[in-house]
């Protein structure tokens, strides 16, 4: 009985602290950016272009994972790309739960009116293209990162306003709810102590699932080039510019990808992790 | 004089079918009424209308609850949450639901008695350790600091009941709070039940299909079919003469222990008929 139980904890444990530790290492090297960049990420030295990463025949040992075909050197970029990603995951997942979990409570908890207006807007909001959706919603307020967050905030608050909703639905349902009420607590007491705690669990994995998504779709408009000004260093813009080299210098492209993918991973993988510590029955 | 008094309470869902008809009945302080009837006769809905815990989907037509002489129909939500937070209690029918799988048993004992009462928590506290040590929970100081799923369901029904207990609520709901529950325990929590009834002389609205359990809790009785009341009876007169055909069919089916190979008697089917005309259900 012991070993079966002890063989899935392990495992979750790992998990979350690879992903983790993997995250962490992300913001020290976003908070330190200036310090651990070897080279100014903007710095352009035409004569130095298309160099390959250091094991490779014809390297500069001055940039490690090689630089672009402006001479920009890769790692210093993908260093400064981590700033706008994690600022962008951060404070648009953080935004999208506040405003998608408290409709999702709101509409599952106190049913009614507030559902049907919640749900309807729901339907209707996810028949639109989201990808589309955020070109065209860039494209009417201007590139920048406001522009992202909001993007991304606005097209996917029904992610978790879906989610939200059904759990608050099941756990409004139990007759621990009943007891509360008969015990005197108002609606809102019981939103708050006895269905939120409940649901939060639900909230951790949907935010840090968000923050992954959040990175792409960050990457995914710097691709279509309506992110941040082109200059500035995002790791979607350097793959998209990798893209037109990659016959010659494949290292543009796959450097800031192989960061990228990594990162949505270990959100996703922390979020698994997170929900199994939260959970109070698999703890 | 009655503690709780039902007065021709109607009840349907929205737009739908008729839940509860012309339903009257009475508890008196420290009286012991059961409710029976078969399933989707209505009985958990009127322990439900009392409590004010309806699902959204059912509305009360018409009628009065009166609660120590006050009508809850007419308070304004607020109020009436008030009134019935500090004059009645739930025990509910599955343990393993009505205790919040996320907060420690201490709280969920202890908050009605500070929010509603205003107790100190160290009060509530001492009183909610009490009350376990009364409903036989042995090491009742851990019990208060673990969680819901560290419990058997035996055990959770036990915190169930002293928490009903814990307010000194003058009139307890219990909706069938044996269902859920294996035959040995049942027994028990009964027991259980019974003695801290007499003991606090709580008035009880005993819902249950179990006509045993009436037999041994209760002193009054109401027998519903299809949402009204065919039966108001001392237990004692029902079980010797059921004044109703339904109610004398529904007695009459009730496995004998004396006798194992009779086999089941069911409800006869002129019985439901007539039953059905008179209360006129479908």
């Amino acid at each position: 009985m012991a070993d079966g139980r002890f063989e899935v904890r392990r495992k979750a444990g790992l998990r979350l602290w690879l992903s983790a530790a993997w995250l962490i290492l992300l913001v020290i090297v976003a908070l330190f950016a200036p310090y651990l960049a070897p080279k100014d990420p903007l710095e352009q030295d035409l004569f130095a272009g298309r160099l390959p990463p250091f094991w490779m025949q014809g390297a500069d040992a001055a940039f490690l994972l090689g630089t672009d075909s402006l001479g920009r050197d890769v790692l210093s970029r993908i260093i400064f790309g981590t700033r706008i990603a994690l600022t962008v995951a951060v404070i648009s997942a953080s935004l999208t739960c506040l405003v998608g979990a408290a409709l999702g409570l709101l509409a599952g908890f106190y049913r009614g009116w507030a559902d049907v207006v919640v749900s309807r807007f729901i339907d209707i909001w996810m028949a639109f293209p989201p990808v589309l959706f955020s070109i065209l919603l860039i494209a009417v307020i201007g590139p920048g990162l406001f522009s992202i967050i909001a993007a991304i905030v606005v097209i996917d608050w029904t992610r978790f306003a879906r989610v939200i909703r059904a759990e608050a639905m099941t756990q409004g349902a139990m007759d621990y709810v009943a007891s509360a009420r008969v015990a005197g607590r108002g609606r809102f007491g019981i939103l708050l102590r006895e269905i939120l705690p409940n649901v939060l669990p639900i909230i951790v994995v949907l935010l840090t699932l968000e923050m992954g998504i959040a990175v792409i779709v960050e990457a995914i408009l710097s691709f279509v080039n309506l992110s941040i000004s082109t200059d500035d260093p995002t790791w979607g813009g350097m793959i998209s510019e990798g893209r037109t080299s990659i016959h010659q210098a494949w290292w543009v492209l796959v450097f800031p990808l192989i960061t990228l993918f990594l990162t949505v991973l270990s959100f996703s993988q922390l979020g698994e992790g997170l929900k199994n510590r939260f959970d109070p029955v698999l703890r | 004089m009655s503690f709780l008094s039902v007065r021709n309470l109607s009840a349907r869902v929205k737009g739908g079918g008729t839940l509860l008809r012309d339903v009257s009945l009475d508890v008196a302080v420290g009286e012991v009424r059961g409710l029976v009837g078969e399933s989707g006769a209505g009985k958990s809905m009127i322990g439900k209308a009392v409590l004010g815990i309806l699902p959204k989907a059912v509305e009360i037509t018409s009628g009065q609850i009166m609660l120590d002489g006050v009508d809850l129909l007419a308070l304004p939500p607020a109020q009436r949450r008030i009134k019935v937070g500090a004059t009645c209690a739930l025990i509910p029918q599955d343990p393993l639901t009505a205790l919040n799988p996320s907060r420690r048993i201490g709280p969920q004992i202890t908050d009605r008695l500070v929010d509603i009462l205003g107790w100190t928590r160290q009060r509530a506290e001492e009183r909610a350790l009490a009350l376990l040590g009364e409903v036989q929970i042995t090491d009742p100081t851990r019990v208060l600091r673990q969680y819901p799923h560290e419990l058997s369901g035996g055990m959770r029904q036990r915190i169930l009941i002293a928490s009903a207990f814990a307010a000194e609520p003058k009139l307890i709901v219990a909706d069938e709070p044996t269902t859920a529950l294996d035959v040995t325990v049942q027994k028990q929590i009964l027991k259980l039940i019974a003695a801290l009834q007499v003991r606090h002389g709580t008035a009880l609205l005993f819902v249950t299909h179990d006509l045993g359990v009436v037999s041994k809790v209760c002193q009054k009785l109401s027998v519903l079919y299809a949402g009204k009341v065919v039966e108001d009876s001392a237990v004692a007169d029902f079980f010797r003469a059921p004044k109703h055909p339904y109610s004398a069919a529904l007695l009459a089916a009730t496995p004998k222990y004396t006798d194992p190979l009779a086999g089941l008697q069911p409800v006869p089917e002129a019985v439901i008929a007539a039953v059905r005309a008179e209360v006129g259900h479908g």
